[in-house]
C-alpha cells in the first residue's frame, strides 16, 4: 500500500532554501503552524511565500526567513494588522507581489492548469500591475477586450493542515470552509499535510465524510500528524483562534519588539515543548469557535 | 425620537443604501455596514443575501457578538472558496467597507500610507479583495469620522479599487462594472452623481452645513443637497437594537452622539 507519511522534520528536510512555498489557510484560520514552526526551527533561507497571511507570514517575516511575499492581505482578523510582518514591511526587508484576493486564487488555478497565466478584469484601475509589473493581455476575438494577465503562482510545495488523513494521502476537511487549499496542492510540485488525525485507511474509518475530500491523493506528497498543528490559528470543528496566544505573539512586536527575544516562546525547541507551553491539547482542544 | 443616535441615523441611511429588488449578496464590513445591511434585508429588499459573517448564509441576519443560545439558521452555503465565482465576479453583491482614504474618483487604499511601495511608511491590511469587488459589483462606504485624512486632497496613497478616474483607464479595459453607490459618513450621505461621477452631498445629518462637510473633504464637492438624512422608523430602531444587542454600534462614531445635534 502506499504509504505518504513522514516526519515533521522529514518534510521540512524535502525543502530548500530560495524555494517557493504555498501555505494554506486564511489569515488566523486553520494554517498548518507546526510545519510552519518546523521551518522557523530549520535553517531554511531566501522563501518565497505565498499565503493568504496570517502569523505564518508574520513570524516567517520576523525570523528574516522571506525574500519574497505574494499576498493579498496579511491579518489576525480581530488584531486586524499583522505587527510583525508590518515592521518588516516598514523596514523594507520583504519584495512583495501585492494582488488581490481573487487574483491571488486565479494565479494559482493558472499553475494547477499549467497555463503561464489567466487573465482576468480585476487590477484593472489599481495600482497593482504598475507595482507589480502585471501586463494586459488582449482579447483575440471581437470583443478585443484589454485584460490583466494574472501570472500562475508555480509553487515548489505547499503545506495544509488537515482535520483527517491516511496514510496515502486521502484527506478531510470539516470545516465549513476550504478556502483555496485545494489549489495550492495543485499548484505546488509537492504538497506536505499535516492532520489532527491520521489513520490508515480513510475507508475503515469515515466513508461517510468521503465528500470532506476537498482534494485527490494524487496531489499530496507526505502526511504527518500533528495534533494541535493549526494552534495559535483556528481548526474548526475542534478548536478556534487562540487570541491570548496571538495578543501575546502580536504585543511581543511592540514590546520586546526584537523577533530572537521571543522566539523560543512562539517557536519553541520542538512541538511537544511548545504544545506543553501553551497548555497542551486539552487546552487548545477548549479553545472557542470565533464568532464573526 | 430624541434618544435616536448618529450611529442608528447612519445604519438607516446605509440600509437605504443596500435597498433593492435584486437577489445579491450584501456584505456589511463593521458594525454599522452590517445592520444596515440586515435592516435592509428585513425591511425593504428581502431578496438580499447574506452570511452568518464566516462561511453560511442566512436568511435571519446572525446578531453580533457573542450570541447566547441563539443559533445561527443556515440555509446555504457561500465560503471564500466559492466566493468570486458565486458572488464578485458575477456582479451579485453589494460591499459597504470603511477604507483608509477615499480621494475624489471614488478610488480608495486599504493597502499602505506614505513611503514607497518597497517600503511603505505605514503597511495596513493590503489590498484585500478592493480591486475585483471595484471592477465588478457595486460598493458603499462608511465613515465614521469624516475628515481630511480619509477624504483626501488628490489621489490616495496606493490605489487599491478602481474609481472614475480616467487617467487609470487602459484602452479596451472593460470598466462597465464599476458601480460605486453611496458614502455615509458621521457628517452626511454623498454620492457620484455629479458631472464626470464628480462628488455630491444629497443628504446632510441634522444639524450639519455643507460648508462643514466640505471643510472636512480634501476635495471639492457639489451641493446637491435634497434635504436632511431621514431618522429611522421605529421598525428599523426594533430591528437595530435586535441585531445588535451589545450595542457595539456606540463605539463607532466618537462619543456615540444623538443624531439631533444639541
Amino acid at each position: 500500500m502506499l504509504d505518504k507519511r513522514m516526519s515533521p522534520a522529514d518534510i521540512v528536510g524535502q525543502l530548500s532554501d530560495g524555494m517557493t512555498l504555498g501555505i494554506g489557510g486564511w489569515g488566523p484560520r486553520r494554517k498548518p503552524m507546526a510545519l510552519v514552526r518546523e521551518i522557523m526551527r530549520s535553517d531554511l533561507k531566501d522563501l518565497t511565500i505565498v499565503a493568504y497571511g496570517g502569523a505564518d507570514v508574520g513570524m516567517l517575516c520576523a525570523a528574516g526567513k522571506v525574500k519574497k511575499l505574494v499576498f493579498a492581505f496579511v491579518t489576525l482578523d480581530a488584531i486586524p494588522l499583522e505587527p510583525w510582518f508590518r515592521k518588516a514591511r516598514q523596514a523594507g526587508e520583504i519584495e512583495v507581489l501585492e494582488v488581490d484576493e481573487g487574483m491571488f486564487q486565479w494565479g494559482l488555478k493558472a499553475a494547477a492548469f499549467g497555463l503561464p497565466f489567466l487573465p482576468t478584469r480585476v487590477g484593472l484601475g489599481t495600482d497593482l500591475a504598475e507595482l507589480g509589473g502585471l501586463k494586459t493581455v488582449q482579447s483575440p476575438y471581437d470583443d478585443g477586450e484589454t485584460l490583466i494577465a494574472m501570472p500562475a503562482l508555480k509553487l515548489d510545495a505547499a503545506l495544509v493542515h488537515v482535520n483527517r488523513c491516511d496514510h496515502r494521502g486521502n484527506v478531510q476537511l470539516l470545516g465549513p470552509d476550504c478556502y483555496y487549499d485545494e489549489w495550492f496542492a495543485k499548484a505546488a510540485e509537492k504538497t506536505y499535510v499535516s492532520c489532527e488525525e491520521l489513520v490508515d485507511k480513510m475507508e475503515d474509518h469515515y466513508p461517510e465524510d468521503a465528500k470532506a475530500n476537498i482534494v485527490e491523493r494524487c496531489f499530496i506528497t507526505g502526511v504527518t500528524e500533528i495534533p494541535c498543528g493549526a494552534h495559535p490559528s483556528s481548526m474548526p470543528p475542534l478548536y478556534g483562534p487562540d487570541m491570548k496566544a496571538f495578543k501575546s505573539y502580536a504585543g511581543a512586536a511592540k514590546d520586546p519588539g526584537d523577533w530572537s527575544a521571543v522566539a523560543d516562546q512562539f517557536v519553541g525547541a520542538n512541538e511537544a515543548e511548545y504544545l506543553n507551553s501553551v497548555g497542551g491539547k486539552e487546552a487548545v482542544m477548549n479553545v472557542p469557535l470565533a464568532i464573526y | 425620537m430624541s434618544d435616536v443616535t448618529l450611529a442608528e441615523l447612519c445604519i438607516f441611511a446605509c440600509s437605504e443604501t443596500f435597498r433593492t429588488d435584486r437577489e445579491i449578496i450584501a456584505t456589511g464590513i463593521g458594525p454599522v455596514p452590517r445592520l444596515g445591511a440586515g435592516v435592509a434585508k428585513l425591511t425593504h429588499s428581502p431578496g438580499l443575501m447574506m452570511t452568518d459573517g464566516e462561511a453560511y448564509l442566512v436568511e435571519e441576519p446572525v446578531p453580533m457578538g457573542p450570541r447566547g443560545d441563539y443559533k445561527p439558521k443556515f440555509a446555504g452555503h457561500l465560503p471564500f472558496s466559492r466566493f468570486f465565482d458565486a458572488a464578485v465576479w458575477t456582479g451579485r453583491r453589494h460591499a459597504m467597507v470603511t477604507p483608509t482614504q477615499i480621494d475624489r474618483y471614488g478610488q480608495t487604499n486599504l493597502s499602505q500610507l506614505g513611503g514607497t511601495h518597497a517600503r511603505p511608511k505605514t503597511q495596513m491590511l493590503g489590498v484585500r479583495g478592493f480591486p475585483g469587488n471595484s471592477i465588478y459589483h457595486a460598493n458603499s462606504m462608511f465613515v465614521p469620522f469624516h475628515s481630511t485624512r480619509t477624504f483626501v486632497e488628490g489621489e490616495v496613497d496606493m490605489v487599491s479599487s478602481a474609481g472614475y478616474n480616467p487617467a487609470k483607464r487602459v484602452a479596451g479595459g472593460n470598466y462597465s462594472g464599476i458601480d460605486l453607490q453611496k458614502m455615509i459618513t458621521n457628517l452626511c450621505v454623498m454620492d457620484f452623481g455629479g458631472p464626470d461621477n464628480a462628488v455630491r452631498v444629497t443628504n446632510l445629518h441634522p444639524g450639519v452645513t455643507f460648508d462643514e462637510v466640505q471643510e472636512a473633504t480634501g476635495f471639492e464637492l457639489i451641493d446637491a443637497v435634497e434635504g436632511e438624512t431621514a431618522l429611522p422608523n421605529a421598525e428599523a430602531l426594533e430591528i437595530i437594537a435586535q441585531l445588535d444587542p451589545h450595542n457595539y454600534r456606540s463605539h463607532v462614531i466618537r462619543d456615540n452622539p444623538s443624531a439631533l445635534r444639541k
